[in-house]
């Protein structure tokens, strides 16, 4: 199992969990990610995954994972557990639910898009997966959390924009009673 | 001089390429993979080719030994190795292997031993045939690497 990067992590690139039983594919997925700005680590199974993750029940191994995990990429067919298991068991637990996961597989089965989707995949990727491929996932990922941020940063500067507002409201009041005044005089 | 030989040696590299995305050897994710390779990481190709031969042939040296067992009868394991070689072959662009693969793996889904046996040779002929060029892609490489005044990390 390759440990990824152990230094304090960065803000700005992505930690992503890689999840494949084929050493090729490792290799692989692996430098995309990497050409990509993105600190990888690679695991050969969904068993794997869950100690990386801590979710295994064993507590000792938690001390693995001194990154962050911004972003789960899993092969679908691994022997023991599948893509899709690991997925479920993703979704299941409270600590790691909200980082997406992404299921590769090299078959084009419409109803396991749908299993995977329906059980909160971000997205689901044909295998061989390309870099045009990665490129277009870390944007979405990126983008997701640029999101966040705009939402927590509209709802703090909302008191400003209503006392803002009401300043504006009472100028136009007192420009109006102005004008009145004037007229009357 | 020594400009003149790296120019032969790139034509010769080119050539080589276009024939096999002509014969359908290579496909467009060979493509990719040289795109991934730069001075952070100028022996991926190099890499990854040999991860995969290594793979591949205890893959094939395990298939030969099922099927060459008179009481043999798991053709699921011949599924599982087959789906292995399937992948990789796709993921490094190995067309003509990968589609031998897939040929092989319907024989063994029909438990079809003499279907297997004949999608074996046949997959083992396109893979020693992929290596050879490989191999011979990689020299060219080196040599026009040295003829260009670089040392090859091999």
């Amino acid at each position: 199992m390759a440990l990824g990067d152990l230094s304090s992590s960065s803000t700005s690139e992505l930690h992503v969990l890689a999840v494949d039983d084929s050493i090729v594919d490792r290799k692989v997925i692996e430098r995309l990610l990497r050409i990509s700005a993105c600190k990888v680590t690679t695991v050969e199974s969904g068993t794997r995954a869950l100690q990386y993750l801590g979710l295994d029940g064993d507590k000792g191994s938690s001390g693995l994972k001194d990154l962050k995990v911004n972003l789960i990429v899993t092969d679908y067919s691994m022997p023991g557990l599948t893509g899709y298991e690991l997925l479920k068991k993703i979704k299941e637990s409270s600590a790691f639910r909200e980082i997406p996961v992404v299921i590769m597989s090299s078959e084009n089965i419409q109803p396991r898009i749908e299993q995977c989707m329906t059980e909160g995949a971000e997205d689901f990727l044909l295998k061989p997966v390309k870099l045009a491929d990665v490129k277009r996932l870390k944007e979405l990922i990126m983008r997701g959390g640029e999101a966040e941020q705009e939402k927590t940063s509209n709802l703090i500067s909302s008191p400003k924009r209503i006392l803002q507002n009401n300043i504006f409201f009472f100028f136009i009041i007192f420009f109006i009673i102005t004008i009145i005044v004037i007229f009357i005089v | 001089m020594l400009g003149l030989g790296v120019d032969r040696l790139q034509a010769d590299i080119n050539r080589l390429l276009t024939s096999l995305f002509h014969q359908g050897v290579l496909d467009e994710q060979f493509l990719q993979l040289q795109q991934l390779q730069d001075e952070t990481s100028p022996t991926f190709v190099y890499d990854v080719i040999n991860i995969y031969f290594d793979e591949s042939e205890k893959l094939l040296r395990s298939l030969r030994l099922l099927l060459m067992d008179r009481e043999f009868s798991d053709y699921k394991k011949i599924g599982l190795h087959l789906n292995q070689l399937v992948g990789s072959s796709s993921s490094i662009g190995a067309r003509r292997v990968r589609n031998v693969c897939v040929a092989f793996r319907s024989a063994s889904e029909l438990n079809n031993r003499p279907g297997c046996l004949r999608g074996l040779e046949v997959v083992e002929h396109e893979y020693h045939y992929l290596k050879n060029m490989m191999h011979e892609l990689f020299q060219l490489e080196q040599q026009r690497l040295l003829a260009a005044g670089v040392r090859y990390p091999m």
